[in-house]
């Protein structure tokens, strides 16, 4: 599909006019993991085939996070560190799309890092509490691969994968791939 | 209307991008996984029909209408309170016929499009946004009100205008609404 490429223009978040209801996008979210769970993707109902549907979800997510990380200004010259990338995301990238930052980011130094979301928006709406933490990982498919997407367009390979503890509450835990 | 889970006192926003560029992804993944436009396009519907369902709930419990008396004020409603609410804009409403059970919405602006140059090759029939025809087809039936709902131009397609056709069936409580005659 061909797609006007956008310029960089200002912050998406700061404008009125650049934000949305996040219930429609709740919904279409929530549509999509239903969808693609439904589907016959695969044929194997077993951890096969969930990890076709996820795949799927977190694919999207990426073309989301590279096209979205084309559109948010930053500073040039680029990030001199790894570290810089990920504070990017952490503040920049999600103010700019949940207004939102990360509650917190940790690392080994060794390119692994944990992102914390004491209060991820697209899990709020699930009843807070421990009874839909089965349902959140497939939620939270798209998500990495936003955070896989934007840190491509850093110049950054990476493996995403989250995982939720209490609702609504995750952690995104990004390993940087070495060429 | 009972309430199942808490609700936020104020509405959270996202990046308007963030929804746009996600539905771009769910069409290209469907375009991927269906050959022809006309399955691409059930399928769109099909979702916006489920989304829909639930969208109405959200969409009474924060908007304050009130009751409607004919399918006049309903398509006001969804053009001046509900496409405001969620997308941002106010298409314009036009009726078609005499006896006041078909109308058009006319989309200006569409912010779904907003990164959609031209549809992609081989694919000249796709209703890019039948999403849209779903979730208010999906919406009127929980109220209890069926209708056609179908984009009878698109921009994308060609045409000068985009516009979503309603047209109102027999309604299954009859008694509730009177047409002004």
């Amino acid at each position: 599909m061909r797609v006007r490429s956008a310029g960089r223009g200002g912050a998406p978040g700061a404008r009125g006019p650049g934000m949305a209801d996040t219930a429609l996008f709740e919904f279409l979210l929530t549509e999509m993991v239903a969808e693609l769970w439904a589907r016959d993707r695969d044929p194997d109902p077993g951890p096969r085939g969930q990890k076709t549907s996820l795949s799927a979800l977190e694919g999207m997510g990426f073309r989301v996070g590279q096209a979205l990380g084309e559109r948010l200004p930053r500073e040039l010259p680029a990030f001199r560190e790894e570290l810089d990338a990920l504070k990017f995301l952490c503040k920049d990238l999600w103010a700019a799309l949940f207004q939102k930052q990360m509650d917190s980011l940790r690392t080994n130094h060794q390119g692994t890092y944990v992102l914390q979301d004491n209060s991820f928006p697209l899990l709020v709406r699930m009843a807070s509490g421990v009874q839909y933490v089965d349902e959140a990982p497939k939620f939270l498919a798209f998500p990495c691969g936003l955070l896989r997407g934007a840190l491509s367009t850093l110049g950054i390979r990476s493996l995403v994968t989250a995982s939720v503890t209490t609702l609504p509450a995750c952690k995104f835990q990004v390993v940087i791939q070495k060429s | 209307m009972s309430r199942s889970a808490p609700r936020r006192t104020e509405n959270h926003k996202i990046n308007k991008d963030l929804f746009v560029l996600t539905y771009g992804a769910l069409v290209a993944q469907l375009c991927k996984d269906y050959e022809k436009d006309e399955d691409v396009n059930k399928y769109l519907d099909k979702m916006g029909y489920g989304i829909g369902t639930r969208l109405i709930e959200d969409f009474l419990a924060r908007s304050c209408v009130r009751r409607c008396h004919s399918y006049s004020e309903i398509t006001d409603i969804i053009a001046q309170v509900a496409f405001k609410m969620y997308l941002g804009i106010t298409p314009s409403v036009a009726c078609r016929n005499s006896s006041r059970n078909e109308f058009s919405l006319i989309l200006d602006k569409n912010p779904l499009v907003e990164f959609v140059e031209e549809l992609p090759a081989g694919r000249s029939s796709l209703c890019y946004c039948n999403l849209l025809c779903g979730i208010i087809r999906g919406a009127l039936e929980m109220v209890h009100l069926t209708a056609d709902v179908t984009f009878l131009q698109d921009r994308l397609k060609g045409d000068s205008v985009t516009e979503i056709g309603i047209t109102f069936l027999k309604k299954l409580e009859e008694k509730r609404y009177r047409r002004k005659k």
